[in-house]
């Protein structure tokens, strides 16, 4: 977590914007030169409710199939944080007919590989494989859709607990600062919130979990009409239909999942939180209640974290690191889900500084953006990049961030997986005077959490209340 | 996370590169964001073509519970899959410039993408012994200043035109990368060449660069995960051995960072004829010809040394070096000796027993340490092929309980694969997977550049991925034991564990395995 601010995957940031055989160009924006992104697609909905989502690209003999469940983190119930997570680990242990370990053995003899990856919202699967292998990619996402809970025991259960929990031990309790996250959210968001807790969950909530939780889970969020998939890459659009008709079509559909909503609360005053930890300077954050993914101020406050710590150009990262020389890094960003949203500055100290030295300069640049907004050149920066980015997207299908799970995303929050122009254009769209906007109106007035991460030891190092900048 | 991508030894690193958090909302694209992905992607990425006709059945158990039958669909079997459709592999063309620099041209014109690569033979191997760290921190000072620009109106001119410029030096190479959109590759490319012909190297700028480079040091000591490399490293190869010394550097020889040795290093290795250029994407070999004339073509040739070449110092018997990180939920081991060079002529069956011991999901040890024991979230070993015979490392974080348990599984795999027949099934598998997942390989302008730039750093010929089906089906299981016999030294091992020492000392001395010595997180002897 450390610096990641320079550190962000670069498979993570080339998107990109394909022509070629998939991707048409349609009508240009209305005085942009660049023509408007469009991916093709078909979407039909099977009798048990299962939605599906075809995409051909034929560039590469490559195939992608990616599947949302609506179930996440902000799903579970007390006492039971980490569940849909660990649940997402078991979903690869086999099911009736696919032996423990044959998931992984099959795919990869097929040149093909898998992940999956869980947050506060939904669960989501892939699979990345030479065209051929669609049908054992099918096949097998079927079964564990189908016939999970045969194969599901105590030992499987205990095992992938033991790995989630060095999963929690690997990237969390022996990362430096890796325990802020959590300790934000339960400061930030009431208790009650969906998203109260980390998707990690806590170690004495894993070893709660019991089968008996597995199989209820399962019949209650794994079911076909609670799950989109797209299928993406070099496919035929029928024969791709034919397959998923006769691998899913049988499997019953479900209940219907009734999804948790967040309640609507304000923060009355600011809260100071403090931590310490196996880390030789100290780190701030500041963060805020905002808005959810997609809302209406949504861009304006990913392009006022870009604005304020987005590159060495940016605004903190001049002040703080390159002028003043008290940090070492800064980084702000937007990070909304689908039921709410916080907006996150943090900044690591350098030897000798402590951290109201940092906070008093952060307030100040909040400030000046709140009261004259950002510079044209600042503005145009950002959304020349979010364009590049939008565009570079556009070469891959698969994994994380291919254009298959791109598809699911923006159905599963617009429920119009072609949403990738309008999504750009809604970071276009912004004004300087959106980005004054936002700043004054979730930063300045409003309450926030301020959690001070410091050396074992040192809370004299600690943000205080009432420092003025 | 586990099975990274083999190194190329090239780090891209992507130092002074813009965030683009607003840039793609699904996915985790911001730090702290709360998203877990589970580190199951094996080798993934791993090579080469396409075999027709191939399934995936070859190593399919039957399942033993009665078949489902539903709609008359028979489940208990996985499909047989169809043929593999043809995979044309983007080619590669080579020409030169007039002042000699070499330039590859891969063209992909699906996606109006360029990403440009150079590369050159100025890593940390060329760091001088007293002073480790100069060619990554001249690589970093690249873009802090250049041309008519300072550092950060740098930065926003990249920005600006939508663009990833980004330096970086690691152990064989230094790499200047550029990732843009084809409309901007005229003036994106006349910022990369500032950047690589006219860096300021101003005093201002390296003194910055040095304080924050002090402070990642200092930082250093709480990520077990890098201590522990840059430990085994020295232990393996010596501080007399161009990889035994730690590329970022350590506190004595960044307090030496000044412009004299920044200057010197830069005008001994940044020249065309130590360099080499590769233009993947958009554009054709003739155009990328004429832009890339019209900004490094008056690039004056130097007289570059080769590299270095160096012996590693004969391996020991089998010693564990505990660094101590006191109330560490995890212990990070890291077990090995000195492997291969990249020009190995055991290259294929040593691809081939690392996919299998440690290169993916199903590989043997992540099946025992994560799928079997869960000691761990991912374990993995790989060969870093280099210009010279570089490290062989089997590694894991585990659960600081479970430590000795968990070295007594690494032997146990690492033993095993050189002593008992690989079978067949599981050889077919690995061979598959190989070959089968070659198109991915090939996805994106960056996929490309990092395959053919395997090629160009260790000047293999360009046409390598021709034959690389054919030579990954030749493998035998005979290939994959004797490899392993012969390149896997359990019996002259250097283990590094980065732990909590009072708690995991006991359980590994009595494993009776070997001597056990304290180390400080450079690998070196304790101070008294």
């Amino acid at each position: 977590m450390q610096a990641h601010f320079i550190r962000v995957s670069r498979r993570a940031l080339t998107c990109a914007f394909g022509l070629g055989a998939l991707l048409a160009l349609t009508a240009t924006v209305a005085g942009a030169e660049t023509p408007a992104l469009k991916v093709t697609y078909q979407v039909f909905t099977l009798a048990n409710g299962l939605r599906v989502i075809l995409h051909e690209d034929h560039k590469v003999p490559v195939v992608s199939v990616n599947t949302y469940y609506h179930v996440g983190s902000g799903d579970e119930k007390p006492g039971r944080t980490g569940f849909a997570h660990l649940f997402e680990h078991i979903m690869f242990m086999g099911s009736q007919h696919v032996p423990t370990g044959e998931f992984d053995n099959l795919l990869e003899s097929a040149g093909a590989n898998n992940n999956g990856s869980t947050n506060e919202d939904r669960t989501n699967y892939y699979e990345d494989g030479p065209s051929n292998s669609v049908p054992l990619m099918l096949w097998l996402d079927s079964d564990r859709m189908g016939y999970l809970l045969p194969e599901i025991n105590k030992d499987k259960v205990d095992l992938q607990r033991g790995v989630v929990q060095n999963e929690r031990r690997q990237s969390y309790e022996n990362q430096p600062y890796g325990l802020s996250e959590e300790n934000i959210l339960s400061r930030l968001y009431p208790e009650g919130h969906p998203y109260h807790w980390p998707v990690i969950g806590s170690m004495t909530d894993l070893n709660a979990a019991s089968i008996t939780d597995v199989r209820e889970f399962f019949k209650k969020y794994y079911v076909p009409n609670n799950a989109t998939m797209c299928i993406a890459g070099d496919i035929k659009p029928a024969q791709a239909r034919a397959w998923v008709e006769k691998y899913f079509g049988s499997i019953p559909r479900g209940p219907k999942n009734v999804r948790p909503t967040a309640p609507a609360f304000h923060m009355a005053t600011n809260v100071y939180g403090t931590i310490e930890d196996h880390v030789q300077v100290p780190r701030v954050y500041d963060a805020w209640h905002s808005q959810k993914s997609f809302a209406s101020d949504d861009a304006a406050l990913q392009v006022m974290g870009e604005v304020l710590a987005g590159g060495k150009s940016s605004r903190l990262y001049k002040r703080l690191v390159y002028e003043l020389q008290i940090a070492n890094q800064v980084n702000a960003y937007q990070d909304g889900g689908r039921l709410d949203g916080k907006f996150v500055i943090f900044s690591t100290a350098r030897p000798g500084h402590d951290l109201n030295e940092l906070q008093k300069v952060i307030d100040a640049e909040v400030g000046k953006l709140a009261e004259s907004g950002p510079t044209p050149r600042e503005l145009e920066r950002v959304k020349n990049s979010t364009e590049s980015a939008f565009i570079g997207a556009m070469e891959e299908v698969g994994g994380f961030g291919g254009k298959a799970s791109q598809l699911n995303y923006y159905d599963y929050f617009l429920g119009e997986p072609d949403s990738f122009q309008a999504d750009l254009q809604r970071y276009l769209s912004v004004t300087a005077a959106d980005v004054q906007r936002v700043a004054k109106q979730y930063l300045e007035t409003p309450h926030r959490v301020v959690l001070s991460v410091v050396p074992q030891g040192q809370t004299k190092l600690a943000a205080t209340e009432g420092v003025q900048p | 996370m586990i099975m990274l991508r083999r190194s190329v030894g090239i780090v891209v690193a992507l130092a002074g590169c813009l965030a683009l958090g607003v840039a793609l909302p699904g996915m985790a694209a911001t730090p702290v964001k709360n998203v877990l992905s589970s580190p199951r992607t094996g080798a993934a990425k791993a090579r080469p073509a396409a075999k027709a006709g191939a399934t995936a059945a070859s190593t399919h158990r039957t399942a033993s519970k009665p078949a489902a039958m539903a709609n008359g669909l028979d489940r208990s079997k996985p499909p047989v899959l169809g043929p593999l459709p043809p995979l044309a592999l983007p080619a590669i063309q080579s020409q030169k410039l007039a002042n000699g620099l070499e330039l590859d041209v891969v063209e992909m014109h699906e996606v109006p993408v360029v990403d440009v690569t150079l590369l050159l033979h100025a890593g940390a191997m060329r760091d001088p012994a007293d002073t480790p760290g100069i060619a990554t921190f001249t690589a970093n000072m690249l873009d802090e200043g250049a041309g008519s620009r300072d550092a950060l109106a740098i930065a926003d001119e990249e920005a600006y035109l939508g663009a990833e410029l980004s330096t970086a030096a690691g152990a064989e190479n230094a790499t200047v990368n550029l990732h843009c959109t084809k409309p901007k590759l005229g003036p994106a490319l006349d910022l990369m060449s500032d950047v690589v012909l006219r860096p300021a190297f101003a005093d201002s700028e390296i003194t910055r660069q040095r304080e924050l480079r002090k402070n990642a040091l200092l930082q250093l000591r709480d990520q077990p995960t890098q201590i522990a490399p840059i430990a085994f490293n020295a232990i393996v190869f010596g501080n007399g051995h161009p990889y035994g010394r730690p590329a970022g550097g350590n506190e004595a020889s960044t307090e030496r960072l000044d412009r004299t040795r920044v200057k010197a290093f830069y005008d001994a290795y940044y020249r065309p004829d130590n360099a080499r250029l590769l233009i993947v994407g958009d554009i054709t070999p003739a155009e990328a010809k004429g832009l890339a004339e019209a900004r490094f073509g008056s690039w004056k040739a130097g007289s570059a040394t080769p590299p270095p070449v160096a012996t590693a110092p004969a391996a020991g018997p089998r010693t564990f070096y505990l660094v101590d990180k006191p109330g560490a939920a995890q212990s990070v081991i890291r077990m090995g000796n000195v492997g291969v060079a990249r020009s190995t002529p055991d290259y294929f069956p040593l691809r081939v027993l690392n996919t299998m011991l440690g290169g993916s999901f199903t590989s043997r040890l992540n099946q025992n340490l994560r799928e079997t024991h869960g000691y761990t979230y991912g374990a993995r070993s790989a060969f870093d092929m280099r210009r010279l015979p570089g490290p062989f490392v089997a590694t894991a974080s585990v659960v600081t309980a479970k430590t000795d348990s968990s070295l007594i599984e690494f032997f146990k795999e690492l033993r095993r694969i050189r002593t008992e027949p690989v079978p067949e099934t599981e050889l077919q598998k690995t061979k598959s997977n190989m070959t089968l997942g070659l198109p991915g390989d090939f996805e994106t302008t960056a996929d490309a550049a990092v395959q053919y730039l395997d090629l160009i750093a260790n000047d293999l010929p360009l046409d390598s991925y021709s034959g690389y089906i054919d030579k990954i089906e030749a493998v035998t299981a005979a290939d994959v034991q004797r490899v392993a016999e012969k390149y896997i030294d359990p019996d002259h091992f250097v283990v590094v564990v980065v732990g909590d020492r009072k708690v995991i000392e006991p359980g590994i001395k009595a494993l009776n395995e070997g001597p056990i010595v304290a180390r400080d997180l450079w690998g070196q002897e304790m101070r008294p």
